[in-house]
């Protein structure tokens, strides 16, 4: 072979860096919020919930589950918004306002951990299936497919009756329950990333099946994870409000469901106050919405041709 | 079996004995309600063999197998029928360590060096992860990869080493694809096309760099190509296959000079030659490539083939020796 001098060529060793390719892909989120006007949007509207959940204990003014006297007292009940009680205060007592930062909170630690669970177990199913295929395909997707036809709301009910009520049955359940969309999507795309020949290349230098999916096909499909873990977690939080309000929630955490189900039972309505149950509502909306407004635009540069 | 001629040095490296190579189709609902489960003969009985640092070009229309062979050659897909044999031990049914033994010697280039690299890694990672896969030993790692980027003359290494596959050229990234199969060190080597997706005025440099390393390391290389003036220029022995089957297998220059077997014949004829004085007489082929589900019987190129007789539907001609190292598959050659 050619003696070259070895002029310095400064080799060096490839960092194995696993944060590299989460990055990049979360890095892609930011891109797009700076093209999609949406994505925007839904991305300021989660940092600033991010940012009330991280100091909600600085933020709050009371305890949100304390009962609350007058200097005089009486029970703080049913108080409209002043300068102690900016929302007012509930039929029991208790300080609006504290709930509703506390319950960003709890909202935010269900749906993260619920989307970090459909796509963890997501994307590993549909690794596996879209890889192996054969038999061990068609099992997985029976799964799916049951997982799918399970109804949702009264199966996080049981499950609530089974367990202590707690905001973690949620979790369980949207993991449980929401996993399939996810796998199936992220299959299809493994089958057709399998016959690359980037893939090809692995397994004809040696590598063995779990090195190609895990190190060489994953990677290529995080994206797709990420776009279904923001409609994931704008899920969980709506399931967690509909659990809450149904009367299966957790009694000993504040969570917008709570809240709305407390102003439900005490006719809040009827007394016009719509300080109470109103801002719960929003919050909902806002950080459901936000969700999608991401996922859209992500979307868009997933799959660029979709554009209308 | 041929284990025991690995002693003789003119013993081939890589022997393959009949090997076909059939894939199922989907079925359409005619073919349900028929009962029928359609196939397709991508590669149909071939046998062929290679010597150590011998470089074989095989020709032939998309569609005719030559790429399924050429996987087949590398372990990457099983043949259906047959069996290829690597210095002596056949490459079916072999144990972990013994297919990762095969794997640093038997290495493959690909045609699309765009879609050959993982986009999620750099380019130093794509040239690590042969060495970790094929389980080379820690401390000769850097070693082979400077090896190899010098062997592939790739300038500015420095710089390229940390990129993403998109913000190379094809050049650059062909070279690196090279690179990724050499820093094993292999005995042989397969070349699927590996100009095709290239720009012109980057083929020749691609091409230079492939014969000077197949000569410089005595690399057993197979080329596949569809283009005879590629294949011409880099292997001394050219095989031709037609829908599966090899129907002409010799040195390069007689197989150009005087091609023996009708298709060869209207391939040579087929590559623009700038000099006018050499001319073959054209041999006209009627159609395209038949529907390769249902090949003619015999002689699978009789449909198109101006000599065609009725003992060609009938007899499938073999692949016979009739000139020195020169085969050819067809009734009227002798």
């Amino acid at each position: 072979m050619p003696q070259a001098p070895d002029t310095a060529l400064a080799i060096g060793r490839p960092r194995t860096n696993v944060f590299k390719s989460v990055s990049r892909s979360l890095g892609a989120v930011f891109s797009v919020a700076r093209r999609d006007p949406y994505a925007a949007v839904g991305l300021v509207i989660y940092a600033g919930f991010a940012l009330i959940a991280i100091f909600a204990d600085q933020l709050i003014h009371n305890d949100p589950l304390e009962i609350l006297f007058t200097p005089d007292y009486d029970l703080a009940r049913n108080l409209p918004p002043s300068q102690d009680f900016w929302l007012g205060t509930t039929y029991s007592g208790r300080d609006i306002y504290s709930q509703l930062i506390m319950g960003t909170r709890s909202a935010l630690i269900v749906g993260l951990t619920a989307a970090l669970c459909v796509v963890a177990i997501g994307t590993v199913i549909g690794l596996i299936s879209g890889y192996f295929r054969g038999w061990v395909d068609t099992l997985l997707m029976r799964i799916a497919d049951i997982a799918l036809g399970v109804p949702f709301l009264p199966f996080v009910i049981v499950l609530a009756a089974f367990l202590q009520p707690s905001q973690w049955n949620v979790v369980i359940g949207i993991a449980l329950l929401l996993w399939p969309n996810s796998a199936r999507v992220i299959r299809a795309q493994v089958m057709s990333l399998r016959e690359r020949a980037f893939v090809e290349a692995a397994r004809v230098t040696g590598a063995g099946p779990w090195r190609i999916l895990f190190i060489h096909v994953a990677p290529n499909v995080l994206a797709l994870s990420f776009l279904y873990a923001s409609v994931a977690v704008g899920w969980a939080i709506l399931t967690e409000a509909s659990i809450s309000f149904l009367g299966f929630g957790p009694s000993d955490t504040v969570s917008w469901g709570y809240m709305l189900q407390d102003a439900y039972a005490s006719q809040a309505l009827g007394r016009g106050q719509y300080y109470w149950f109103v801002p719960p509502g929003l919050c909902i909306i806002a950080i459901v919405v936000a969700g999608f407004f991401i996922s859209r635009g992500y979307e868009e540069i997933l799959f660029p041709k979709l554009k209308a | 079996m041929s284990a025991l001629d690995t002693n003789t040095p003119d013993a081939p490296l890589i022997d393959v004995q009949g090997v076909s190579r059939r894939f199922d189709l989907n079925r359409s609902m005619g073919d349900i309600l028929k009962g029928r489960y359609p196939t397709v003969d991508a590669v149909s009985d071939v046998s062929l063999s290679l010597r150590r640092g011998e470089a074989v070009g095989i020709v032939g229309e998309s569609g005719c197998g030559k790429s399924t062979l050429g996987r087949i050659l590398v372990k990457l897909i099983p043949p259906s029928g047959g069996h290829v044999v690597f210095d002596g031990e056949p490459i079916a049914g072999m144990d972990r360590k013994r297919e990762l033994a095969f794997r640093r010697r038997a290495q493959l280039v690909f045609q699309n060096p765009f879609d050959a690299l993982n986009a999620h890694f750099t380019i130093r990672r794509s040239l690590y992860e042969p060495l970790h896969n094929a389980k080379i030993p820690v401390e000769e790692h850097e070693e082979r990869v400077a090896e190899a980027i010098r062997m592939v003359h790739l300038p500015t290494a420095e710089h390229i080493l940390d990129s993403y596959p998109h913000q190379l050229s094809g050049g650059q990234l062909q070279r690196i694809v090279l690179a990724r199969a050499l820093v094993l060190r292999p005995e042989f080597i397969v070349a699927d096309e590996p100009v095709s997706m290239l720009d012109v005025s980057v083929r020749a440099g691609i091409l230079n760099v492939f014969r000077q390393i197949q000569r410089d390391m005595g690399l057993a290389a197979v080329f596949i190509s569809h283009d005879l003036a590629l294949v011409r220029y880099v292997c001394e022995r050219t095989i031709t296959m037609y829908l599966g089957t090899v129907v002409e297998d010799g040195p390069t220059s007689d197989v150009i000079a005087n091609p023996l077997h009708p298709y060869t014949r209207a391939l040579v004829a087929a590559v623009p030659v700038p000099n006018v004085d050499q001319s073959h007489d054209p041999l006209p082929i009627k159609g395209g490539i038949p529907d390769a589900r249902n090949p003619p019987s015999g002689c699978r190129f009789r449909d198109r083939c101006p000599l065609a007789e009725a003992r060609c539907a009938s007899e499938r001609p073999v692949l016979r020796e009739v000139r020195a190292a020169h085969k050819v598959a067809c009734h009227f050659v002798d």
